[in-house]
């Protein structure tokens, strides 16, 4: 058994790497070709060369819009939809968020709100993380989604209302979900909670938007499909197959069930959430710009090399733990690999940015995705090297793996999802921002509130971890040594809650108080 | 990158090898070991003591994994010999933790055997240990006059004890202490156990002197 084990690893790694090697030899011999000029089917005509940020400058409800029947065409069938998905997601933020600060605050306030079950730290935690995993991100990313796959295609999007029913759908789910969780009833699995009779309806949600997306793509204007379509497009897929397997009732227990909990866990996060963010960051970067991405080639190593190693690196959760020392270290390896995907993408991102740093200024949408881009890079960094047992060691059980946590689903996909937002919605109403101040106090409020979050938590964890390795110390240390990192969370976190309550009140002005275009793209509507 | 269908079709089988590779492959592993002769399924009690852990979101704070010396000092702590695949051939949902915001609890039973001590340390962990951040949890309790045949009454220091009556356990409180004063996997590790042995030699790792001393 060992041996025929052992070859199983190689395998493993040997097909990856044989895969990227095809890849970078198919590339390097022009057997799958992407040129450059592939890179410009983001650009109507006339568009490239000037800065796209309409809707969210001070100043910008008197200049003219600039009219683009293709876009508009083509927005204003996504808009409602688009719209939709965005303003529930931004509820489910909210709420996601305040719950996120009570949990936080009852770490160090242990006896605050515990007068009955719901409020406990173990459901107040739990109704958090799966409000703005499965309430806010899915559903933003979902809205980025619908709206740039129709304009990178060039067509409208099909079966506009096919997604409208997922999108309700959907939403009912994560309210279901929520109750339950509240009230007790729960699959008990880390990111798996929510109980799969539930689960059913999120599945069936998921379903509701992929024939759309198909049919989108088929009945494209472009021969070419750009980057941020093959995320998308993998994407919509990967999911409802994660989450069908992953909760199919009674398959699994014990130890087996830990290594599917983590096999799910960390492909939400890697061929769910992260394609959903690099993808949206790889269209609008450039889109805002003006200019096409630097290196159109590498982008397609970014991508099929996240499919190859990111799918494999789930069991790096269950380091020194009671599994198969193989599967132990395929992860560790295959969480290593990811360097090159990520260094791709950066590459291609980053560089953009760099060349074109005026753009930040003119552009605050920009701002929050090359921002988010940024942390993407530092994420999987961090979490490449947060991987190697000997760092695995003092970080795993420790809070350097929430701060870890909220680098890469806060810093890095939420800040993209909030410029994301902040570019689509003036477009998808035909309305601008009535306070562009205010989009500038979210982008600082969230920016500084992380920070705090997450140095005290990276410090506060390394310093709980020793702790804990020490054997001559007790264990109450790691525990008091925490609560003033604890408390600081607390701070930061408050100030990203801010952010969020601000977030939502530009939404709102958008809603209610914002001054019209003259020539609104979504005239129609 | 022209295609839709090719894209979606490689997508998915790596998805399907990542599958294999994490997944079906040490599920098969697993699976292939019987439960060690040390370990019993769990009473009904126990098994609905082990709900409310569940729902409680216990695992949100504490693990049940030690690990073995070459790692860490778990052993050390008394949290028990590091952990294999084959002892939670009855855990479903598994709770193996990633956090231990609180300590490893799988052999808490090994160190902490009274259920006297787990009812105080539930109903308020303070008057334990001034020190700790854990939750109470007061509604697993009833608040009585005088306590009635058969209610186990909860040993209080004056400073968490009500002013008058006395706190008994509810049924709940009492599954609780069941499923956690069943917690006790310090049989001896089937040879061979499955675990990451990515730290010391596959025959298992050294025991800690601690752990050498029991
Ligand atoms: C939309 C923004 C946010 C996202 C996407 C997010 C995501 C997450 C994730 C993925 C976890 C699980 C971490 C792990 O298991 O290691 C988590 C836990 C947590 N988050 Fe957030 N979070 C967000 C905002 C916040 C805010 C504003 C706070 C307020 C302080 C907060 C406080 C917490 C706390 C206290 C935990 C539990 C950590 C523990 O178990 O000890 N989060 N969050
Ligand atoms: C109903 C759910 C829980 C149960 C059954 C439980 C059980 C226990 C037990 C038996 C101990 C004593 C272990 C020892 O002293 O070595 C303990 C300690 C601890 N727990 Fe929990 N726990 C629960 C929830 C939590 C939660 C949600 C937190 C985090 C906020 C937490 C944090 C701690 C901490 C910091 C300690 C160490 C100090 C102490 O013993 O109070 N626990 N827990």
């Amino acid at each position: 058994m060992p041996i025929t084990l052992g070859l199983m690893l190689a395998l493993s790694f040997v097909v990856s790497l044989a895969a990227l090697a095809f890849l970078i030899w198919a590339i390097s011999n022009r057997q799958i070709t992407v040129d450059q000029g592939d890179a410009e089917t983001i650009f109507a005509d006339g568009e490239q060369g000037r800065i796209d940020n309409q809707g969210t400058e001070a100043g910008d409800a008197e200049r003219r819009h600039v009219f683009d029947p293709v876009a508009a065409g083509i927005d204003a069938v996504s808009a409602r939809p688009v719209i939709i998905l965005l303003g529930t997601a931004t509820v489910w933020l909210v709420l996601g968020s305040i719950f996120g600060l009570v949990a936080s605050m009852k770490l160090h306030l242990p006896d605050w709100l515990n007068q009955s079950a719901p409020l406990t730290f173990g459901r107040m935690r739990t109704l958090h993380l799966n409000l703005v995993i499965y309430g806010w991100l899915s559903l933003s990313g979902l809205a980025s989604v619908m709206w740039i796959i129709p304009r990178i295609f060039h067509v409208p999007l099909k079966s506009p209302r096919l997604v409208l029913i997922g999108a309700v759908l959907w939403n009912i789910a994560v309210a279901l979900g929520g109750l339950a969780i509240a009230s007790g009833w729960t699959d008990g699995e880390e990111w798996l909670e929510i109980p799969w009779q539930i689960d059913m309806l999120l599945a069936a949600a998921g379903a509701c938007f992929i024939a759309p997306l198909v049919r989108t793509a088929r009945a494209r204007d472009v021969h070419h499909i750009y980057v941020s379509g093959w995320y998308f497009l993998a994407a919509i897929l990967w999911f409802p197959v994660l989450f069908i397997v992953a909760n199919i009732p009674g398959l699994y227990s014990g130890v087996e069930e830990a290594t599917v909990n983590w096999w799910f866990a960390h492909n939400v996060l890697g061929l769910w959430l992260t394609p959903l963010g690099v993808g949206t960051a790889y269209y609008l970067i450039p889109k805002i710009i003006g200019r096409p991405i630097y290196s159109y080639a590498v982008s397609l190593l970014g991508f099929w090399g996240l499919a190859l190693f990111y799918s494999q690196v789930g069991i790096h959760h269950l380091i020194g733990g009671p599994v198969p020392t193989w599967v132990v270290t395929l992860s560790v390896v295959h969480s290593v690999m990811m360097f090159l995907p990520v260094i791709a993408v950066a590459i291609n991102q980053h560089v953009t940015v760099a060349q074109n740093l005026w753009a930040l200024k003119e552009s605050v949408p920009l701002r929050f995705i090359s921002f988010g881009a940024l942390m993407y890079t530092m994420a999987s960094f961090q979490g490449s090297i947060e991987a190697l047992r000997s760092v695995n060691s003092i970080t795993h059980f420790t809070h350097y793996t929430v701060a870890h946590a909220h680098l890469g689903a806060y810093a890095f996909v939420s800040i993209v999802m909030f410029g994301a937002a902040y570019y689509i919605l003036p477009r998808a109403t035909g309305r601008a921002f009535p306070w562009p101040g205010l989009l500038k106090a979210h982008f600082w409020l969230v920016t500084i509130g992380f920070a705090v979050y997450f140095f005290s938590l990276t410090i506060g964890g390394v310093l709980q971890g020793l702790a804990m390795l020490d054997a001559t110390r007790p264990f109450s240390e790691s525990v008091e040594l925490m609560k003033p990192y604890l408390e600081a969370r607390s701070i930061g976190g408050s100030l990203m809650t801010l952010g969020h309550l601000v977030f939502a009140v530009n939404l709102l002005g958008l809603a209610f108080y914002a001054p019209r275009h003259t020539q609104a793209p979504v005239a129609a509507e | 990158m022209n295609r839709y269908l090719p894209l979606s079709i490689l997508a998915l089988a790596i998805l399907a090898f990542a599958t294999l590779m994490l997944v079906i492959a040490p599920g098969i592993q697993i699976n292939a070991r019987p439960a060690p002769e040390g370990l019993r399924p769990y009473t009904e009690a126990e098994a609905r003591g082990r709900e409310v852990y569940v729902s409680l979101g216990c695992l949100y704070c504490h693990s049940q994994q030690p690990r073995s010396g070459d790692q860490a000092p778990d052993g050390e702590r008394g949290w028990g010999r590091p952990s294999v695949a084959e002892d939670y051939a009855y855990d479903q949902p598994h709770q193996l933790g990633t956090m231990r915001t609180g300590p490893d609890l799988l052999n808490v039973s090994a160190r902490l055997p009274s259920e006297g001590w787990h009812l105080t340390h539930l109903y308020q962990p303070r008057a334990i240990f001034d020190w700790s951040i854990m939750p109470s949890y007061p509604y697993l309790f009833d608040h009585k006059d005088t306590a009635g045949p058969g209610d186990v009454v909860v040993a209080l220091p004056a400073a968490h004890a009500p002013a008058d009556g006395v706190i008994v356990a509810s049924q709940k409180a009492l599954d609780l202490t069941a499923y956690l004063v069943a917690l006790d996997r310090t049989y001896p590790a089937p040879t061979n156990g499955l675990r990451d042995h990515g730290y010391g030699s596959s025959e298992g790792p050294e025991p800690t002197p601690a752990e050498e001393a029991r």
